[in-house]
């Protein structure tokens, strides 16, 4: 596939690969979108807004120039903001591959990185010579400055232009909580929310705190993505208990909604309203209980990503799509060209009872795998 | 759904001197979460300690502030209910004929009060829209002024930019009435503020409104359109 390396996010030229329910693959214009959705169906967005995550600065015992990437933090909450989790790299930026950059001085806990205005300390190493547990010596009102001042996107050599705030919020974006922007979302604007809202399409959102893609270490991408907190409102359990009620769609838009949504229905049976942390991986073995399509980018195999739409489609449906992809002339990456993907019936919870019968029972087969909590779990202290 | 009161989430531009002074203090008193813009560090931090308010540092014609500032009244507070365009600019002072008038001068009133406001709306959209899902206010409150309405001569330049706020105020609230978020202009009348000074130097103070009624006007027309949860709240503390 192509690299789209330019911060468009909704380009007049995006396109759309749509997989129906029954594995029929067709090429359409994104602009289309909304052709491709029922009146009744439940749309879900992440509204989260992107933090400014990654910090340049000045590892302080050796002099040693440092790129701070924060990538974990333990809940939503907006006075939480002192302690991180972080990947360090060495001098460079996002010009060169992350596979290729050079590993900071040797970390050791008690050791301070002065980061713009703000002064971290190490307070944990967590296994790996480049992920590190930090804590601000600052207010939480400094830390949101000192983010607002210095910090910058995190981004990827395929970009090389520096990438600003507004390249990477999504028109909805609200409460700043991602890591990286969940960009499944630049495919909507107002105008598509109107279009919604005219149609009978049901528009929902939760808050989610989406995590780096790619750390350049095999061995740290293999714990991807780490445990993410999320918000379920009120009124997207409500929009979610009528569509299941009625029969109808769930259509995610980005693999966190599917994330978020899917790990509360495991925990309590049903999406329920409130705080959680997701922490299962998603994959061929995952028995969806709410999400029926996903709109998402194109992902490589083997990424996270594309496990998750395996949860969705059998590998020979995938494969198909992904020649499609190629053929096609499809952008890949954040800013590219997406794909829609409905599970077959048998994929998901769909034409089997309610998940809101057995709301209160814990589900005894959801995939959890308590074994690998990831390290921000093990700084949540929470196995959910 | 919650029934607990719920405190609002207010930011405010403009905010260390005048009417936005004024709304910082008249908010606050009322139990509003406030957080406030303005371009003097040392300033925000005196009207931040006063009151007990969020002080941030910026400025809305500056175009790389508005994400800055979205992100701190956003990520400080998890959230936005209402957003009070109130930071202007005059244009050129001593006010002058059109004709007068540098076209630098006339530039800094529509980038201060009409493109800032724009862009910070626009930055802070997801915001209000997300506390409108959430059956919380959704409020952007544009300060206006008779200059937008009447043809006053010399007043070319802010007159103009206020006429255009004004009118993208109505636009933009039609657009987004199906999404909950309510825009509004309102004139708080000729106030006894350092702007007005600026502007009309030989003015008899003793006729000039205080902003800080102003404010306690502007204050019962934001609780107004906020839904009970926190209008109550906002009602209760006055």
């Amino acid at each position: 596939m192509i690299a789209a390396d330019k911060p468009v996010q909704r380009s007049p030229d995006s396109k759309l690969l749509h997989v129906d329910a029954a594995g029929r693959i067709r090429s359409v214009p994104r602009s289309s979108l909304i052709e491709l959705l029922e009146p009744g169906d439940v749309v879900v967005a992440n509204d989260a807004a992107t933090l400014p995550a990654s910090l340049h600065g000045v590892h302080v015992q050796t002099g040693a120039a440092i790129e701070v990437r924060l990538a974990a933090r333990a809940s939503l909450a907006s006075a939480d903001v002192l302690r991180f989790h972080a990947v360090v790299f060495g001098s460079g930026d996002h010009r060169t591959r992350t596979e290729d950059r050079a590993l900071p001085p040797p970390l050791q806990p008690g050791q301070r990185l002065q980061l713009g205005s703000l002064t971290a300390v190490i307070e944990q190493m967590l296994g790996h010579p480049r992920l590190v547990a930090i804590r601000f010596d600052n207010s939480a009102a400094e830390v949101w400055a000192g983010l607002a001042r210095h910090g910058r996107p995190i981004q990827y050599a395929h970009m090389p232009q520096p990438l600003q705030l507004w390249d990477v919020w999504t028109p909805i974006a609200a409460q700043p909580v991602a890591y990286e922007p969940p960009s499944a979302g630049f495919a909507l604007d107002w105008q598509l929310l109107a279009g919604f809202a005219s149609r009978g399409i049901v528009f929902a959102t939760i808050t989610h705190a989406a995590g780096i893609s790619s750390t350049g270490d095999a061995e740290l991408d293999r714990l991807l993505p780490f445990d993410e907190p999320y918000r379920i409102p009120p009124a997207t359990e409500q929009a979610l208990r009528r569509a299941s009620r009625r029969g109808r769609r769930v259509v995610a838009i980005g693999t966190t909604v599917v994330r978020a949504l899917e790990h509360s229905a495991g925990r309590f049976g049903g999406v329920l309203a409130g705080d959680g942390v997701a922490n299962q991986r998603i994959g061929p073995d995952t028995q969806l209980r709410v999400v029926n399509g996903i709109l998402s980018g194109t992902h490589e195999p083997g990424t996270s990503h594309y496990e998750l739409l395996r949860a969705f489609a059998d590998d020979s449906t995938l494969r198909r799509a992904d020649r499609e992809l190629d053929t096609g002339g499809f952008r890949t990456h954040e800013f590219g060209d997406s794909v829609l993907i409905f599970a077959t019936n048998a994929r998901t919870g769909r034409g089997t009872r309610s998940p809101y019968t057995s709301r209160f029972l814990r589900a005894p087969d959801v995939v959890q795998e308590p074994g690998r909590l990831s390290p921000a779990g093990r700084l949540v202290g929470c196995s959910c | 759904m919650q029934t607990h009161m719920q405190t609002p989430r207010v930011l405010i531009t403009g905010g260390t001197s005048g009417l936005g002074l004024a709304l910082v203090r008249e908010l606050t008193a009322r139990g509003a979460s406030v957080a406030f813009v303005a371009r003097t560090a040392e300033r925000v931090a005196a009207v931040a300690r006063e009151h007990g308010a969020h002080g941030i540092v910026g400025d809305v014609a500056q175009k790389h502030d508005i994400h800055r500032i979205a992100l701190q009244a956003t990520g400080a507070r998890g959230g936005l209910d209402v957003l009070v365009n109130n930071a202007s600019d005059l244009g050129p002072t001593p006010l002058a004929l059109l004709g007068d008038t540098e076209c630098e001068d006339f530039e800094r009133a529509l980038v201060t009060n009409l493109l800032g406001p724009f862009r910070l709306t626009k930055a802070l959209l997801g915001s209000l829209a997300a506390s409108a899902r959430e059956g919380r206010g959704s409020v952007v409150l544009n300060i206006s002024s008779d200059a937008a309405v009447n043809a006053y001569g010399r007043w070319g330049a802010y007159g103009s930019s206020k006429a255009a706020l004004a009118h993208m105020t109505r636009i933009w609230n039609e657009e987004m009435a199906s999404q909950g978020v309510k825009l509004l202009a309102l004139d708080p009348g000729d106030m006894d503020t350092p702007m007005h000074a600026l502007a009309v130097p030989d003015a008899d103070r003793a006729t000039l409104k205080q902003p800080s009624a102003a404010a306690v006007e502007i204050a019962d027309a934001i609780a107004d359109l906020l839904p009970a949860v926190q209008s109550t709240a906002m009602r209760r503390a006055s």
